[in-house]
């Protein structure tokens, strides 16, 4: 990579633009342990972060990697692991020691299919997981779900912002589809590693300046804890406030809804034009964060349409929000594959055709 | 003759501890304590607790500190100290979490020289959640989760974490101490400056052993503890260094 940024355009494949996105938000050191299909993250990462001064270390499972990245968040530094589906599993309970301390850091899911070791074709099982429990006790995590390569680098961007402005854990949800893919991007300028905003309440040693810092989510009095667990969903009311995000394309006349998140959206989008061009009257909208999700936004678009329909690759996970958002006002259907099947945009708009025919009929 | 006055060290809070009578964790915080402020370290320094009993000792060092989950002290110790290779980081880990759930990581830990310095409180049990079989409880020793004594046909035998470390190329140091009386205590006190001078001159892991009481879950009386360490324990965990020497 050369340190020119924008808009000079690179060629890279969505795993490596993730890392190298990284870097550029100043994350200075990444913790990793392989796993297919996210290994180019690590292999980029071992490349260039001794070149720009960061810190890259292969750990010896996934579950030391979130605790290296406890441990580094909790010293106040811009830090990041990424994984895998099972390897996220692993890491469930560092990233809720992560939330429980209030603590800032990026984890990447580049999402396989499951349960158990699955396989490691692309697939979006991990919905769930991510936007409801992401590990043992009342928390959240920024969930952003980019659907090209740019949008990887920019939520990366974004995630190591927010992540610090609201203190707690973001992750990207892409999918193997996204990870391998090579698309143009650029870049936002190079960051200053000690431009980072102020931590006040890390643990880096006092300096004989103030009292000490306590890195911490023990609580063991009940209504302590119950404080603690009140002031960080006061902030997460703020987060769904104001950092909800979706794309929408819909027209005036859009009777067909198509709600789809990810790699997926790239395949609904393709088969929205496909039905439009067939007189079909359809529309797209794309969430592009899951938690908080863009309930508003949804019902905003969903105003005049006449049906809505979701499509995945899993069994039906996002579709309960969507279900949530809508309060099934309108009849919601779901089209998914999983076990690595990607779905295509033929059979996305063979559904669309029959959902038209039904209404005609 | 003017007698020394007894002193609290600077690095450690004056706050009352919920250790129970007679156990040692006093003894080694304090001692700890005294390295660091001897070194002039505290305002440079991270400290890691465990899980276990003292899981609480956030609370009781006046340097910055950070609770671990349970086994993942090293790890977290590694991310501090990646991030801030200038810091002093050390960890204070109980049996349970450091040779049983956590002996992964902190084999690793060891295997990449990591430079930190480790504290590891052996006292046979799993104290915190009431006197059950740890991995260094000794064959024949009752605990709540062996009645009828530890039964190596069963339940296998206890860890040497000193005695492993020892065949590990990234350790500065591995030693075991105790703190039972004067001198063993002032060997002790030594066994942890040298951890802590070979992290200053970044020169690989080091990890104290210190042979230390429960006289709540042992069911003896402070002094009875002190002698069963003596009798019971160190035949077994014979104290000593296992390894020292830089690794770079």
């Amino acid at each position: 990579m050369s340190n020119q940024s924008s808009p000079k355009k690179h060629l890279m494949k969505g795993n490596e633009a993730i890392a190298e996105a990284a870097i550029r938000s100043g994350c200075k050191c990444f913790f990793g342990y392989p796993i297919t299909p996210q290994t180019e993250i690590s292999a980029y990462m071992a490349k260039r972060m001794p070149k720009v001064g960061g810190v890259y270390l292969q750990a010896e499972s996934e579950i030391a990697a979130i605790n290296m990245v406890y441990g580094c968040a909790g010293s106040g530094v811009r830090c990041m692991t990424s994984s895998s589906s099972p390897g996220i599993a692993l890491k469930a309970e560092g990233i809720s020691y992560i939330a429980g301390s209030d603590l800032p850091c990026v984890i990447i899911n580049v999402q396989r299919g499951g349960p158990g070791l699955g396989g490691i074709q692309p697939s979006q099982s991990d919905y769930w997981f991510m936007t409801r429990a992401l590990g043992h006790g009342d928390f959240h995590a920024l969930v952003f779900a980019p659907a090209s390569v740019q949008e990887m680098v920019d939520t990366v961007c974004d995630a190591f912002d927010l992540a610090d402005k609201y203190r707690m854990p973001a992750v990207i949800l892409a999918d193997g589809l996204l990870g391998q893919m090579m698309e143009p991007v650029h870049f936002p300028e190079d960051y200053d590693f000690n431009k980072n905003t102020e931590k006040p309440w890390a643990a880096n040693g006092h300096g004989n300046k103030r009292k000490h810092n306590i890195i911490n989510s023990l609580f063991l009095q009940p209504d302590v804890l119950e404080d603690e667990n009140f002031k960080r969903f006061k902030r997460y009311e703020i987060v769904k406030k104001n950092e909800t995000k979706a794309e929408i394309d819909i027209e005036e006349d859009t009777e067909l809804l198509v709600v789809a998140y990810g790699s997926v959206a790239r395949i609904a989008k393709a088969a929205v034009d496909m039905a439009r061009k067939n007189g079909i009257k359809a529309g797209l909208f794309r969430p592009i964060t899951l938690w908080p999700y863009p309930e508003k936004e949804l019902q905003k678009a969903a105003e005049k349409v006449k049906k809505v329909l979701v499509v995945e690759m899993s069994m039906g996970q996002m579709v309960e929000d969507v279900r949530i958002s809508l309060k099934s006002r309108i009849p919601i259907e779901f089209h998914g594959r999983t076990g690595g099947i990607v779905p295509t945009p033929a059979e996305v708009f063979e559904k669309l055709k029959e959902m038209d025919g039904d209404d005609n009929a | 003759m003017i007698m020394p006055s007894y002193t609290i060290p600077k690095a450690l809070c004056d706050v009352p501890t919920h250790y129970c009578p007679g156990c040692t964790h006093g003894i080694i915080h304090k001692l700890i304590a005294e390295v660091i402020d001897e070194m002039g370290i505290e305002g440079e320094t991270i400290g890691i607790c465990p899980v276990g009993c003292s899981v609480m000792a956030y609370d009781y060092f006046a340097c910055d500190m950070m609770e671990a989950a349970h086994g993942r002290a090293p790890a977290v110790a590694t991310g501090i100290k990646r991030g801030n290779p200038d810091k002093f980081v050390f960890t204070y880990q109980g049996d349970g979490d450091l040779a049983a759930i956590g002996t992964a990581e902190t084999v690793h830990a060891a295997t990449r020289g990591e430079n930190i310095t480790v504290i590891f409180v052996n006292n046979a049990t799993y104290g915190m959640t009431g006197g059950q079989m740890a991995p260094t409880t000794l064959p024949g020793q009752i605990t709540q989760t062996t009645p009828y004594g530890r039964n190596t046909d069963i339940e296998g035998f206890p860890v040497k974490i000193c005695e492993i470390l020892s065949q590990i190329d990234g350790v500065a140091l591995a030693q075991r101490v105790t703190v039972i009386d004067p001198n063993t205590i002032k060997t002790a006190k030594a066994a942890i400056r040298k951890g802590f001078e070979y992290q200053k001159n970044k020169q690989g892991f080091s990890l104290i052993e210190v042979l230390s009481t429960c006289p709540t879950n042992w069911g003896l009386s402070p002094v009875e503890s002190l002698n069963w360490v003596k009798e019971k324990m160190i035949p077994y965990y014979p104290l000593g260094v296992f390894k020292e020497g830089a690794i770079r």
